[in-house]
């Protein structure tokens, strides 16, 4: 009887504690000399994320004023006065393209901002009829910095063609909606930030596939592999066609940019790696979360190799001509040889990385054994 | 002689109620298990989005039935509380491993080996009586009920969880997981944030006793449950053990399947304690009353004309000897990988069903390059055009896997017009802790090799 008592007592005691420490359970505080992931997840917050968005949404205000002004009077100088706030705005998004979390998720920010190639047919169409919905997933090409590097550049031969079309009434206000919605969409993410969204994503610091570590990371090699080394360089380059398509570079039309932009966004990477914050200052990041790991183990320092790989990008960055689309032209294979040394930074970063960190490259929350 | 031995055993009894515990707790940790697999929108996540499913050698006929998953859920579920009450137990058991088994054979990328444990278990219990007692089929039916049955349809529940532990144990007794605390040592630092024990989480020291703690369990375990002595000691271990891991990892429903099942061990006398304690708060108490049972007041055990009254196929000797090749099957089909490799962690052949659980951090990369072989023109893939990042995962360290995946992608390249196609791989696994390394021969076309020449000839060996 007596074992009996004992067992169902362990029973119960066990069911406690496994409905106790369900996935949802709170991290306790712990004062730890362990690696601090919740110390990591503010300073990303502070020090990179939110500052990065406030310097995005301070461009689109100036890009919005900038344009009400060209509205105005469109001369040839308000032209360029436009075009030099619209690619500063432009290569603010670059920083904070990779935040693909909380609200940037959800209203699916990267969507509105920048598909491209962008569908100019549709472009011209919605000028000419006045009618159209860019709340659509069907009008992400339709919008967004592409669509704005075709308005601003594409859309006549000359700048006095382009200063023609856009005074034109629907492509003035085809003009304003867009950047207004940029404007508008990069306020709202800003605010849930500032709001709320900050301390949920910093006290989300635990190490399930839904803890923010996890979802950070899986987003920054998501940026990584998909719009970096893929949209930016792989496929104007033809690595998953075959062959070049050197109109897919990002800002075709505008034509000097490309490789600028391509700069801006791989400056953002590494700076969120190692831990660069936004006025400078060095913060908490994957890397000195990898030293920790490195020194814990004493295994080999995987941010080192990393980092060494990612200034092999940058010596390939050099035989690089500023537009892209003319680069493929010339000689694509340096383009391919700029593809490749992105691609050996991937296997460290999504094979060494991440098991390093015990991560899973898993957007599914399923069981494991 | 020996065959007389044999026959006593075979006719040894024991009380129904062990096996009706197991049964009540089985079905019903199932009936939650389908349940929170489906509030987790793992149906859709994992059987309905995928564009392509990896399939077991042998079983490419099983398909995901579209829509109809949901359809193979719910029959799913209606057969473990079947199970669970002993209703029409026969018939719910049977359907309850096909459908199970279906859903598993449906990917191989959700395999789990603790999914394989369920199916195995209900296979067995197809053929045991243990719906005899506690049971709505008992209470209508009073040629099923019996308070006693043969000892070896508990036993052999026993054996298997038996052949679980140890092989699961002996697994453990491998360099990485002794000598270096692997993986354990990779897992363990990042759970620094659970309670009591997130503070000496990066120790070395608890890596290795965690390691080690964990290997002389499963050894140790089941001989520790055996003996009356040790048992309840060896219970509470069972249950720190697996409340551990469940705080630790993510295993889902694994520990209560363990913790439940282990519970046979203990005496027949305890299951019926345990049974009139569950009644008491389950309303079926009626349902499943022992009032229907034939052997009700007897507290010796029937005389074997008494006993063989009792319906059930474990009877039929043709059953018996389909159990003895099964139990036979399960205690050399785990051993099998010593025959296929050197390194079953690193070519992961005979990896699956020998109960090789937790045993290696594992993270790869595959980057797939289809190529013309006439014009040499070539292009790689985005895997996410067609993998889940889940099936990806699965995809990029196991070597079926990947040549499944290169079929598939020829498959698909060619009936979207490309000719002449050779598919190559260029990828890389870590293991353990270990740096990346190479993982397939890049210059092999994956069309061309069978899966055994890829494992033989064109993984790069582990380089330790």
């Amino acid at each position: 009887m007596k074992s009996i008592q004992i067992i169902l007592l362990s029973l119960i005691t066990a069911l406690l504690v496994l409905v106790s420490c369900g996935d949802d359970s709170e991290p306790m505080e712990m004062f730890t000399d362990s690696f601090d992931r919740e110390a990591m997840l503010t300073d990303w917050a502070d020090g990179i994320i939110i500052p990065s968005f406030e310097n995005y949404v301070d461009a689109l205000g100036q890009f919005n004023t900038d344009k009400d002004e060209f509205i105005n009077k469109s001369t040839e100088e308000q032209l360029i006065e436009l075009r030099a706030s619209y690619i500063e705005a432009y290569k603010a998004w670059q920083r904070v393209a990779m935040f693909n979390i909380g609200k940037a998720e959800e209203i699916r920010l990267l969507n509105f901002t920048n598909v491209y190639p962008t569908d100019t047919e549709s472009i011209e169409e919605n000028i000419t009829t006045q009618d159209y919905n860019l709340t659509l997933p069907s009008s992400y090409d339709e919008q967004g910095f592409p669509a704005l590097d075709y308005l601003l550049y594409g859309v006549g031969d000359s700048d006095e063609m382009i200063l023609e079309v856009l005074s034109g009434a629907g492509a003035s206000t085809y003009l304003s909606d867009l950047i207004e919605n940029l404007h508008s969409n990069a306020e709202v993410v800003l605010e849930d930030w500032k709001s709320n969204y900050r301390s949920t994503f910093i006290n989300n610091s635990g190490s399930s596939a839904t803890a923010s570590v996890d979802k950070m990371v899986n987003d920054f090699l998501f940026y990584y592999e998909k719009y970096l080394r893929a949209g930016k360089i792989g496929i104007p380059a033809g690595v998953f066609s075959g062959s070049p398509i050197a109109t897919s570079v990002e800002a075709p039309y505008s034509a000097i940019y490309s490789k600028e932009l391509f700069l801006e966004g791989f400056d953002a990477v590494q700076d969120f790696f190692s831990g660069n914050s936004f006025d400078n200052s060095t913060v908490t990041s994957l890397k000195a979360y990898l030293d920790y790991i490195s020194v814990q183990n004493g295994t080999p320092n995987i941010a080192d190799l990393i980092i060494n790989q990612w200034m092999l990008v940058s010596d390939s960055l050099t035989e690089l001509s500023e537009d892209f689309s003319n680069q493929i032209n010339v000689d694509n294979s340096k383009m391919l040889a700029t593809y490749d040394e992105l691609q050996v930074a991937v296997v460290l970063l999504k094979v060494d990385m991440l098991q390093a960190l015990n991560i899973q490259v898993d957007f599914v929350d399923a069981d494991g054994d | 002689m020996n065959n007389m031995l044999l026959q006593d055993y075979i006719d040894k009894q024991t009380k129904a109620a062990s096996l009706a515990v197991f049964r009540f707790l089985f079905g019903l940790i199932m009936a939650i298990s389908i349940i929170r697999f489906w509030y987790n929108g793992w149906i859709e996540k994992l059987y309905l989005l995928p564009k392509f499913h990896f399939h077991y050698t042998g079983f490419d006929f099983i398909q995901v039935p579209g829509q109809w998953t949901y359809l193979l859920f719910i029959i799913c579920f209606i057969s473990a509380v079947g199970v669970c009450i002993g209703w029409k137990y026969r018939l719910s058991i049977t359907t309850f491993f096909l459908c199970f088994t279906y859903i598993e054979l449906m990917d191989k990328t959700t395999y789990l080996n603790h999914y394989y444990f369920v199916s195995v278990m209900s296979f067995l219990l197809i053929f045991l009586p243990a719906h005899a007692y506690y049971s709505v089929d008992a209470k209508h039916n009073k040629l099923i009920g019996s308070r006693y049955i043969p000892r070896w349809t508990v036993d052999i529940v026993k054996l298997m969880l038996a052949i679980v532990y140890i092989y699961a144990g002996l697994a453990k007794l491998n360099y990485d997981w002794i000598m270096l605390a692997m993986p354990l040592s990779i897992w363990l630092p990042t759970k620094m944030d659970i309670p009591l024990l997130g503070a000496v989480m990066h120790e070395k020291w608890l890596h290795y006793l965690f390691s080690w703690g964990g290997a002389i369990y499963d050894l140790s375990i089941v001989f520790l449950l055996l003996w009356k002595r040790t048992r309840v000691f060896a219970f509470i271990m069972v249950i720190v053990f697996h409340v551990l891991t469940r705080v630790l990892f993510p295993i889902g429903m694994f520990p209560y399947i363990m913790i439940a099942g282990t519970i046979i061990f203990f005496s027949p006398e305890f299951h019926e304690r345990f049974m009139e304690f569950v009644v008491r708060f389950f309303p079926f108490d009626k349902l499943m009353s022992r009032d229907g049972a034939v052997a009700i007041d007897q507290e010796e055990p029937p005389q074997n004309e008494h006993f063989n009254s009792v319906i059930g196929i474990h009877q039929i000797p043709f059953v018996r000897y389909i159990l003895m090749a099964f139990m036979a099957f399960q205690l050399i089909f785990p051993l099998r990988c010593f025959f296929l490799t050197d390194n079953v962690y690193w070519t992961e052949q005979g990896y699956r069903f020998s109960w090789r659980v937790m045993l290696m951090e594992k993270t790869g990369y595959a980057n797939f390059k289809i190529v013309d072989s006439l014009s040499q023109k070539r292009f790689y893939v985005q895997n996410e055009d067609f993998l889940t990042s889940l099936q990806q995962k699965q995809m990029s360290t196991q070597p079926d896997f990947i040549l499944e995946y290169a079929q598939y992608l020829a498959q698909h390249f060619s009936s979207q017009g490309h000719e002449n196609i050779e598919v190559y791989v260029e990828s890389y696994a870590a293991l353990n802790g270990r740096p990346n390394q190479p993982f397939i021969d890049p210059n092999v076309n994956l069309l061309d090799v069978s899966y055994r020449e890829l494992c033989q000839n064109h993984i790069t060996p582990l380089n330790e």
